[in-house]
């Protein structure tokens, strides 16, 4: 079949507008219609049910029609991205807002939401969300990481459940043989995992209180020593086939211990019934305190949606009024703690076994990234890191360079203030 | 009938042109001048710093150092592509029976995506516990398995990406190699035989390798482009959720997390991209200088 050029033409020109069309519109507002249209972004969820879930919620609300946008692939370049045009979301799931997006104007102040009930959300992430006394995004659930620990391998070895670093790096010695090895902290040896970690379990902090750097001590040199010496010893498990997110390497038998996350719980109990427990990351010197991050997903509202208030309305509803969905979002599909300290107390699933020794550490020891840790600070300090563990790398000299390029990060976003 | 030809022109180059400026000049312009700009969380930023994010850029380890672990892969990679592949086509334009299998066997890899190979290196073969193909192999020797992706001393990592690296591009290449060497009069070699010449090595030196060289200037630059938009592999090899690792990280990708990711720090992002465009500006000028691109050939 041949085809004439004015028809090639008129193809191409079709082909043409409808890919204009599909460039520009999909933004997830809609256009026209009765009554106020929002957009609500989330990043994809691992836990079948979780997509369906938002969209009843979403369904359930009257005051105004949302419309979920479910997003695949690096959600928070995205959200970055789409927060520099008007056609992004007008509401959105944010791990975080970073400060920069705070202090860009990006997003819109949210504390008013939370008038009467502020004291109610877990203050380990809600803090990280707030920026001069004001909150810019609520808390939906919170996720944590913590290690975990096979009983009968460790009875085996004589091995007790290490309560300082100096018994993890002891007892991954003892629990190593020819099939078995004694850690898994991912498998770059958990430089990209444990982040801050040690150093809270030295007792110190990536940045204090009054904005300073807060690992300008002898002591996180010696803790971060200590990470390599788990790595020369041999006694981490390294290049498993699934990284540190994911128990198969525990659940499988390849290693005795492995840090890994809340959600991975109900696997590890389906595959290994009680024989397992869980620990926080075990504390390191004198002034030393176990330690397990904890990070949360909140919901923002972008400065460039066309329905600020409407946004927040929407926010207030279902991340402040309906516990029941907040409860169902945390818990029915993946497993999560309620940001709300009242819902994680009342939660069944919580209540007992490891589960409840999770909940425990969060209360007691967790710890969020802090909102003045820039993106800049993180990659300096997790390359020091890096190079600390795999390649032995002098933890003195490379902390000092970290030291200084956070606070020069850190004099950058005060001046800011 | 010109202006006809003039409407015709523009009615068929016009949407190209308008798409080129508006998606690639503008842009480019615009990035050029947002490097000049203290530029976090815009694209119109209004506090000018002048050269401040070219040197904090020039300053800055992480980028630095993706720099040099680029110019060091591509250092390696394309001599070592250009022999294997050059020997490759040698050895294969030498066979006498069943040409057609062993040249399908060396370019097959060519079609498999570099993302299916590198998860394959990576889970199959270079994963690091026993039952990986590789340890397995380590462990009829009675070697300990080695962690070859998170091992930076020695570097095994560099095995896992220059290996799949070889496997995927070698065969390419060898087929553009057995095109030239098919183009080179069978008289030349004839000539060279009556003349004395013990085919070896003379011959190669002498006649096979200035015959291919228009074929080794096309070859050169296709390895030097290749080898600095290197991303498949390092992503699936090496990255995570939470990133690269630093001795693994691609320049581009550093910038694109600088600028895009949550830095969103579009100033020095864009001064990275400058850096990044006038070091392979320079590389190119120089290959093209030595390879003797654009001078007309006095024979010719």
């Amino acid at each position: 079949m041949t085809m004439s050029r004015r028809a090639l033409l008129a193809a191409g020109a079709g082909a043409g507008a409808g890919l204009l069309a599909a460039c520009g519109s999909n933004t997830g507002r809609g256009g026209g219609g009765s009554g106020t249209e929002l957009s609500q972004w989330y990043h994809q969820y691992g836990e079948p049910g979780t997509e369906q879930a938002v969209q009843r919620y979403a369904a359930a609300y009257k005051k105004a029609h949302v419309k979920v946008q479910w997003r695949p692939g690096n959600y928070d370049q995205q959200t970055a991205a789409a927060l520099l045009t008007d056609s992004g979301p007008d509401v959105f799931e944010v791990n975080g807002p970073t400060l920069d997006q705070i202090q860009g104007g990006q997003v819109v102040d949210l504390t008013d939401l939370l008038k009467g009930v502020r004291d109610d959300f877990n203050p380990a992430v809600l803090t990280p969300k707030t920026y001069d006394g004001r909150v810019w995004g609520i808390p939906q659930v919170i996720d944590m990481q913590m290690l975990y620990y096979r009983k009968s391998l460790l009875k085996d070895a004589g091995v007790e459940p290490p309560a300082t670093l100096d018994a993890l790096v002891d007892a991954a010695r003892r629990l190593t043989g020819s099939k078995v090895k004694g850690l898994f902290l991912g498998n770059d040896g958990g430089a990209g995992v444990l982040g801050g970690t040690p150093l809270y379990a030295a007792g110190l902090q990536l940045v204090t209180e009054d904005g300073k750097v807060g690992f300008d001590d002898p002591a996180a040199a010696r803790t971060l020593g200590k990470l390599h010496q788990l790595y020369a010893d041999k006694s981490l498990l390294l290049g498993a086939p699934a990284d540190w997110s994911d128990p198969s390497a525990f659940i499988q038998g390849l290693t005795a211990m492995q840090w890994s996350g809340l959600w991975a719980l109900p696997q590890i109990q389906k595959e290994l019934g009680d024989d397992f427990g869980v620990l926080p990351f075990p504390k390191d010197g004198g002034q030393g305190k176990p330690s397990v991050p904890v990070g949360a997903y909140g919901a923002a509202v972008s400065a460039r949606g066309r329905h600020k208030e409407a946004a927040k309305e929407f926010v207030r509803w279902l991340w402040v009024e309906r516990t029941d969905y907040q409860e169902d979002f945390a818990l029915s599909y993946g497993f999560h703690i309620p940001a709300r300290i009242s819902l994680a107390k009342k939660a069944g699933k919580l209540r007992s076994g490891a589960a409840a020794d999770a909940v425990r550490f969060t209360t007691e020891h967790g710890y969020a990234q802090p909102l003045l840790w820039t993106p800049a600070a993180q990659t300096a300090y997790q390359d020091a890191l890096s190079r600390i563990i795999g390649s032995g790398a002098d933890p003195e000299g490379e902390l000092r360079a970290v030291v200084r390029k956070v606070a020069g990060e850190l004099d950058r976003v005060k001046k800011k203030s | 009938m010109r202006r006809r030809r003039a409407l015709w022109f523009w009615v068929f180059v016009g949407p190209f042109a308008a798409g080129l400026t508006l998606f690639t000049y503008v842009p480019l312009l615009w990035s050029v001048g947002l490097s000049f700009f203290d530029a976090h969380n815009t694209v119109t930023p209004t506090h000018f710093v002048g050269l401040d994010n070219y040197t904090a850029m020039l300053r800055d380890g992480a980028f630095v150092g993706s720099l040099k672990t680029f110019l060091l892969f591509t250092a390696f990679i394309v001599p070592v592509t250009y022999l294997l592949s050059l020997s490759l086509a040698l050895m294969v334009n030498r066979v006498r029976w069943a040409r057609a299998f062993f040249r399908s066997v060396f370019f097959l890899p060519a079609a498999c995506s570099y993302v299916v190979a590198a998860l394959v290196w990576k889970m199959s073969i270079f994963n690091g516990v026993r039952f990986g193909l590789a340890n397995t192999v380590l462990g009829w020797f009675g070697g300990d398995p080695v962690a070859w992706l998170s091992t930076t001393d020695p570097p095994w990592y560099w095995l896992v990406i220059v290996s799949v690296r070889l496997w995927l591009q070698a065969g390419f290449y060898m087929i553009l190699f057995l095109a030239g060497l098919q183009r080179i009069d069978p008289v030349l070699y004839e000539a060279a035989a009556v003349d004395g010449a013990r085919p070896g090595w003379t011959v190669l030196r002498h006649i096979t390798l200035p015959q291919l060289r228009a074929t080794s200037v096309a070859v050169v630059l296709l390895l030097v482009i290749n080898a600095f938009q290197a991303f498949d592999e390092f992503y699936n090899l090496l990255s995570d959720a939470r990133g690269y690792p630093p001795y693994a990280r691609p320049p581009l990708v550093y910038l694109y997390y600088t600028a895009l990711g949550q830095g969103q720090n579009l100033g020095l992002g864009s001064a990275g991209a400058v850096i990044l465009a006038l070091i392979v500006a320079v590389v190119t000028v120089g290959q093209a200088r030595w390879l003797k691109l654009g001078r007309t050939d006095p024979d010719g």
